[in-house]
């Protein structure tokens, strides 16, 4: 006795935070006929479990807390009338043709199967494990990624343990770091492998600086001891080139190992699509609407490339949720030519890969390593921006006209030169 | 009297990195990039202030917490009285975005940043 629903939409859209959110109201808006699917029993991703400002600033122009951000989302949703389920998780999806996918997801009610002309895939990111960063040893109780911690503590109000050692300096390693010590938690220290903090001074400052909690730079955590909860973490320094130096070796006590060593997207079901992937970003390879390399399946936010801010997550939910209004309107996005988005000196990754040159694009992009006093140039169209400082933390961002693209020929390409450069 | 030192900003993600100098004539602010950094700097020198979040429990709710944040920053060192206050308070659903959830804390109030219903 199965219970399967059936269903057809002009959008399926994945995963419940900002970006979906986002990609669902446009959609909505546009008239498409719309349905939002998310896997946790609340909307909101992310945001809804940050408590500290920092959210909107971009976007609303006001200095918001994760929570209030998303809430005007909420609202927005609730006046649009923006169909949407939770607890719905989505397991598979299925390309059947040009203007036929399928969404399998198992919901409350049943499974669900869904023909849609096209999809929006926003399920966020993964956090690395501690099997990426290579630490070993035991695995006892009281060990936990950043994204957990912040769900039991800000969603659950449980703390999850009382002495804290906490793996990376990145934004969510430092904002943690500030959480735990605010709610009572004695944070031994945050261990940095880079010889510089991986997040903004402003959350070194704030985070750490304000709660005399240790920065150790140039730090490996390598091992985890513990019986049934974790007791001891074991650190060493590291050299340049981020091997251990023996004899460097030192213990932390603690009852509490938190990893924040980073986000990748989460791209799990459109892999098993054979989906086109950038090394440089983890994530799908997009045009410039946000399509990928399966025609009508389209992407947004942290399953796209890791955002620092929900703001530009949002920009990119409204931005697919208009290529699929452009999508279905021409049976695919019209482009007489795609041309390569390239990346030149000092450029890691760059969003999107593709452009037409019909449409005004922003770029964003982030460099390999920071620098001061420079210009962002786009040679081939003649863009070209001052900089104070670029580094690796912070998305630089270019919004470039259609007027200007037009000019590009066979490519564009994104690069960093210092004042005094000369090739 | 005289002293120099150097602070890193913390109102914008740019974080600048302002050189104070204090002496008799007044606090000289270097480095900024926009004139919130010369508040923020003459601030942090005589009074530094941080807004304060957390959550509290709640009672018959669709979410088991709601969030709050102090609705102006208070001086550094009120940040644990803030916390102390809040510790122990259960709330009962439902709760208003923007509702007032403490009074009177080191001359500031905690206000939700999430709204929590009525579990159904
Ligand atoms: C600690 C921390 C601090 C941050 N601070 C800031 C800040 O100060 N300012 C700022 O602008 N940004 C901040 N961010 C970044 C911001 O939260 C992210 O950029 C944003 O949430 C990404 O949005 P998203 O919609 O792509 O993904 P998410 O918010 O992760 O949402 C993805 C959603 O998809 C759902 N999902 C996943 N898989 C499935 C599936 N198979 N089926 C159905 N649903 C699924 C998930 O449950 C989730 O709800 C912070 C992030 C963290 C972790």
């Amino acid at each position: 006795m199965s219970n399967l629903i059936e269903e057809r939409y002009d959008v399926v859209v994945i995963g419940g935070g900002p970006a979906g959110i986002a990609a669902a109201i446009r959609a909505t808006e546009l008239g498409l006929k719309t349905i939002l699917l998310e896997n946790r029993d609340v909307l909101g991703g992310i945001p809804l479990q940050c408590v500290h400002p920092g959210f909107g600033l971009h976007y609303f122009k006001e200095d918001l807390t994760g929570t209030q951000f998303i809430h005007r989302f909420f609202e927005r949703m609730e006046r649009i009338g923006v169909e949407y389920i939770t607890s719905a998780h989505v397991h598979s999806i299925e390309y059947r043709d040009y203007m036929e996918k399928v969404v399998n997801t198992i919901t409350r009610k049943g499974v669900l199967r869904l023909y849609s002309k096209t999809i929006i895939y926003t399920v966020g990111a993964r956090e690395r494990t501690l099997f990426e960063i290579g630490v070993v040893g035991d695995r006892p109780d009281g060990i936990y990624t950043a994204g957990e911690a912040q769900t039991m503590m800000d969603i659950y109000g449980v703390l999850p343990g009382k002495d804290v050692v906490i793996i990376g300096s990145g934004d969510v390693g430092l904002i943690m770091a500030r959480r735990f010590a605010l709610e009572g938690a004695r944070v031994k220290a945050v261990i940095e492998i880079m010889p510089y903090p991986g997040g903004l001074m402003r959350n070194v400052v704030q985070c750490l600086r304000d709660f005399n909690i240790p920065l150790l730079l140039s730090h490996a955590v390598i091992s985890i001891a513990g019986k049934k909860r974790v007791e001891k973490v074991t650190v060493v320094k590291v050299d340049e080139g981020f091997r251990p130096i023996p004899g460097t070796e030192f213990e932390i006590a603690c009852d509490t190992v938190v990893i924040a060593a980073g986000l990748r997207p989460n791209i799990d079901l459109l892999e098993r699509l054979s989906i086109a992937i950038d090394p440089a970003t983890g994530g799908p390879m997009v045009n410039e609407l946000l399509e990928t390399s399966i025609p009508g399946i389209f992407v947004a936010g942290n399953a796209l490339v890791i955002n620092d801010l929900a703001d530009y997550v949002v920009e990119q939910g409204e931005k697919a949720a208009e290529g699929a209004k452009i999508f279905i309107e021409n049976s695919g996005i019209p482009a007489e030519e795609w041309k390569p988005v390239k990346r030149g000196r000092n450029i890691r990754l760059a969003i999107p890969h593709y452009i037409s040159g019909e449409r005004s694009v922003t770029i964003l992009a982030r460099v390999a390593k920071p620098e001061q006093r420079v210009f962002v140039e786009v040679p081939e169209v003649g863009y070209k921006t001052f900089h104070m400082a670029v580094r690796p933390a912070e998305m630089i961002r270019l919004d470039l006209s259609k007027d200007a693209l037009s000019k590009a020929e066979k490519s564009v390409t994104i690069e960093v030169k210092p004042i005094a450069y000369r090739a | 009297m005289h002293t120099e030192l150097e602070l890193t900003c913390i109102l914008c993600p740019m974080s600048c990195t302002l050189k104070v100098s204090i002496s008799d004539a007044g606090i000289d602010v270097r480095g900024n990039q926009c004139a919130k950094g010369v508040e923020y700097a003459k601030q942090e020198v005589t009074n530094p202030v941080r807004h304060v979040m957390t959550v509290v429990r709640v009672r018959g709710g669709d979410i088991p917490t709601v969030s709050l944040i102090t609705s102006k920053p208070v001086p550094k060192n009120c940040i644990e009285r803030v916390m102390e206050a809040t510790a122990y308070v259960e709330l009962e659903a439902p709760i208003e975005l923007g509702q007032v959830v403490i009074k009177d804390v080191c001359g500031t109030s905690l206000v939700a940043t999430r709204r929590v219903r009525k579990a159904t």
